[in-house]
């Protein structure tokens, strides 16, 4: 196998982009990470994304956006695994690159979610979840992360405000994104009193449906002299599933998907979780995120609010979470989150963050990016290319 | 005057089940809302069951016919016929009882129909299932009353319209833990009470519907029956007429000779609000909760349109054990999680929403 | 409207209807094709109690839109009697009043109505225990 680099990045800023389309915000992304790379063209694109047939009445995407950025021809394809939709989308642009199959992939991951009304948005995103036997129950995205929140409170004895070290913490961060979608602090007395939606989890708690694109060029490393992007190793991109519907799962609060992707993560690229520099986990509700530490190995089963109190998670703490706002301040278009994850540690690693979210150790990000509940794990390992 | 009915081989109750959905509506939420609560000392009763916004004639009609078929401890598959009367079937087609037999593993053998005959389409169900199962066509069939009452806002029928009823399966003598003695099912054209095709709530004649619907109807079945088999009201431990409200069933009971002691069991208007085609039927069932062998039960239901029919039930051995198989009527009775008048509205579809 | 869909589950909507592995006799609900223990592809419907314990819960107040005149509802995961856990609202209770490891039973009730129009869809939905029977 070949190692794989990213060498161009591109991304539209999180908004409702009233104005603009599914097409345009891809290939606005996409040409960036072209221009950033330096390519004219590409040996084939993958798009990550979830709802463009619900909410834009428009599937096909891989021709479609391959069209639309001026590559005629280019072979292109839509992958979709729920929000993790962006993150596989890199994993198969990665597959066919280390395989020597293709020698450069643009991975494009668009996200369109304020077309229709959000009412049919969330159910929309419901879809995610098991068809049959979850959400002809009436549950909702939110309903399900709520399923596990509330086992969490009861069975490691937390109060429902506690969870608000992390949305806190990447409201502070997103104020410096110029991309994120929220640009404001909130503190823990508006966590404790915002509007419930699925108790227990409130507004807070929950990131925001948005549109966006984001878009990066994965290439060999042994080719890294054909580009004039700078390069970022991807030592790891690994995938990990897990029953789709929550009643099924072994153990409730174990996301064992995450546990299988981070430890693939971890073996192929001989790291461990001691070597992380900055952790972008997941966090489309807040649960999400303790979950996510804890199969990932950074805290113990339900440590995971005491772990990120001690350690700190802020940006000058000894584990940075979400450093460009995460997905509850940067905003998550679904499938477009797990490329945004991507490019932002990238830039971290690039040095090309604003300063205030320029960390001091910065060389080995890891990414997790979830599809569903847990169902499907994408982990990333980036690291800075050393000379 | 004609002779009693009595099918050819003798018939009985075999299983029976009630059903009342947990929510209550005072009526005093509907006298404030309505008329500043002038009427509060005149309620017609206490409060009225309301069904909640997953309930309807069908699931309730489940939850009933499940606990008869405890009751009757025989093979859902020995059922062949179901009989749903109601005059809120969720479907104005598409039978209500295809669903309640799918449910309970009674199809695919039986026929099965929705019976429409205002407040005693309950009462009808269990002379078809009576006839069915006199006449040898099968031998088990389940007849139902249930309801789901709807009444126009502020209207009086507003304070009573409520919603439960019962299920019963029908079957021979032998099996029956009560023997049907004979009816007598009495009918004339009285425009007392109805409902047009795509109306929401129904129409009434006010006073008229009283003597010359209610107490006539009922009357004249009750004497026919009583006639017919030779029995006068002091041979009966129990009675149980159709229940609009508290006072109705209090003056017929009166008019025709029984007592306050044998109508104590089974009038359970002032608690739960009247349930129509369920109203006279699951007050049988509270009865046959305090019933012992050798018992006879007077049921008379009364159906606006109009017509009432009569029913004498001997009560057999087989109670003692059938009673304590299911949940009792007042166990669905006394449960209660009261509503406002704002959410019954919302849950009743009284809100104009387009 | 999708109807062939609603057709197609009721047995298990109506009757809690899942598979048992005829190998390992491993239960499974919703009904798979392949044990999830023992990968046999053996297996035979199995109907459950419709008897539980609530295990974790939620009370929806933003709803997909058909379910959105009902909110708020409940939801829980609810651990049945036989030992398999399954998705289903919690009914005939406020919000207040729900615990977790409440006794729950089976009942049957409206999903939801597709519009004015369409199918009424029927199914499991769990309740506090109406009254222990001892027989």
């Amino acid at each position: 196998m070949r190692k794989v680099a990213i060498v161009g990045l591109g991304q539209t800023p999180v908004r409702e982009h009233w104005g603009s389309n599914l097409r345009d915000l891809a290939v606005t992304a996409l040409r960036d990470a072209m221009e950033d790379a330096g390519v004219e063209t590409l040996d084939g694109v993958t798009v990550g994304n979830m709802l463009s047939g619900a909410l834009s009445e428009q599937e096909h995407l891989g021709a479609l956006i391959a069209d639309y950025a001026g590559l005629e021809g280019v072979e292109g394809m839509k992958i979709e695994a729920a929000c993790g939709s962006g993150a596989a989308a890199i994993r198969m642009a990665v597959k066919a690159v280390a395989s020597g199959l293709m020698d450069s992939v643009g991975v494009v991951g668009v996200e369109k979610l304020t077309e229709f009304s959000g009412k049919f948005s969330t159910a929309s995103l419901a879809t995610a979840a098991d068809a049959d036997y979850e959400i002809t129950m009436g549950l909702s995205f939110v309903g399900i992360n709520a399923l596990l929140m509330r086992r969490y409170l009861h069975d490691y004895n937390y109060d429902r405000n506690d969870f608000a070290i992390f949305p806190v913490n990447a409201h502070h961060n997103a104020q410096y994104n110029p991309n994120a979608m929220f640009r404001h602090p909130i503190t823990a007395e508006q966590y404790a009193k915002s509007k419930i939606i699925a108790d227990p989890i409130n507004i807070l708690d929950s990131s925001p449906i948005a549109d966006g694109a984001a878009a990066l060029i994965v290439v060999a490393q042994e080719n890294l002299s054909q580009f004039k992007g700078k390069p970022i190793s991807i030592l790891a991109c690994e995938v990990g599933t897990d029953t789709v519907a929550l009643d099924n799962r072994e153990e409730l609060l174990w996301l064992k998907g995450a546990e299988r992707s981070v430890k693939k993560a971890y073996h192929v690229s001989g790291l461990s979780v001691k070597d992380i520099d900055f952790y972008e986990p997941h966090d489309a509700f807040s649960i999400m995120t303790a979950l996510s530490m804890e199969a990932s190995g950074f805290a113990e089963k339900g440590q995971a609010i005491k772990f990120a109190d001690k350690v700190d998670i802020g940006l000058k703490g000894k584990l940075p979470l979400n450093v460009c706002g995460g997905l509850k301040g940067r905003g998550h278009p679904v499938g477009a989150t797990g490329v945004y994850q991507v490019v932002e540690a990238a830039q971290q690693i690039r040095g090309e963050v604003p300063p205030e979210l320029q960390l001091e150790r910065n060389h080995i990000g890891m990414i997790q990016n979830i599809g569903g509940s847990g169902a499907t794990v994408i982990t990333t390992i980036l690291k800075k290319i050393g000379k | 005057m004609s002779e009693i009915m009595k099918p050819a081989r003798d018939v009985g109750i075999v299983g029976y089940g009630a059903y009342v959905p947990v929510y209550r509506l005072p009526a005093s939420e509907i006298s404030n809302q309505w008329r500043s609560g002038h009427d509060l000392n005149f309620l017609p009763i206490k409060q009225k069951s309301v069904p909640g916004m997953d309930e309807d004639v069908i699931t309730m009609s489940i939850e009933a016919s499940k606990n008869a078929l405890k009751r009757a401890g025989i093979h859902p598959k020995d059922i062949r016929a179901i009989w749903v009367g109601s005059e809120s079937h969720p479907y104005a087609v598409k039978p209500s009882g295809t669903v309640v037999g799918e449910v309970l593993n009674i199809i695919p053998n039986i026929l099965s129909a929705d019976m429409e005959f205002a407040c005693k389409a309950g009462t009808e169900a269990i002379q078809a299932a009576t006839a069915f199962i006199g006449s040898s066509m099968g031998d088990y069939a389940l007849a139902i009353g249930m309801d789901t009452a709807q009444g126009r806002p502020g209207d009086a029928l507003e304070y009573t319209a409520a919603a439960g009823g019962a299920a019963f399966i029908m079957g021979p003598a032998e099996k029956s833990l009560a023997v049907v003695e004979g009816s007598f099912s009495y009918v004339t054209d009285t425009p007392d009470f109805f409902r047009r095709a795509y109306q929401k709530y129904p129409e009434h004649g006010n006073r008229f519907t009283g003597e010359p619907a209610y107490f006539k109807h009922i009357t004249e079945s009750v004497k026919a029956l009583l006639k017919g088999l030779n029995l006068k009201p002091s041979d009966f431990t129990a009675a149980v007429f159709h229940q609009p409200n508290v006072k109705f069933p209090q003056n017929v009971a009166k008019m025709l000779g029984f007592s306050k002691e044998q109508i104590k069991y089974g009038l359970l208007s002032g608690m739960i609000g009247n349930t129509y085609a369920g109203s006279s039927v699951i007050g049988l069932t509270d009865i046959l909760d305090h019933s012992h062998a050798g018992d006879r039960i007077l049921l008379a239901s009364f159906g606006s349109g109009a017509g009432s029919d009569a029913f004498s039930l001997m009560v057999t051995n087989k109670i003692k054990n059938a009673v304590k198989k299911a949940p009792l009527t007042m166990d669905y009775v006394d449960r209660s999680i009261s509503v406002n008048y704002g959410l019954y509205a919302r849950w009743r579809n009284k809100i104009i929403m387009e | 409207m999708d109807i062939p869909r609603y057709w197609r589950l009721k047995d298990q909507r109506y009757r809690l209807q899942g598979r048992k592995c005829k190998d390992c006799g491993n239960l499974s609900f919703p009904p798979r094709l392949v044990c999830q223990k023992c990968k046999s592809r053996k297996s035979v419907p199995h109907e459950f109690k419709g008897l539980g314990k609530l295990y974790t819960y939620t009370a929806i107040y933003q709803a997909p839109d058909r379910f959105d005149p009902m909110v708020p509802y409940i939801v829980g995961l609810i651990d049945l009697e036989e030992g398999v856990r399954i998705t289903a609202q919690v009914t005939d209770v406020l919000p207040e009043d729900v615990v977790i490891g409440m006794d729950l039973e089976m009942v049957i009730r409206k999903i939801y109505a597709d519009g004015d129009k369409g199918p009424i869809l029927y199914g499991y939905k769990f309740r506090p225990i109406l009254k222990k029977m001892t027989a």
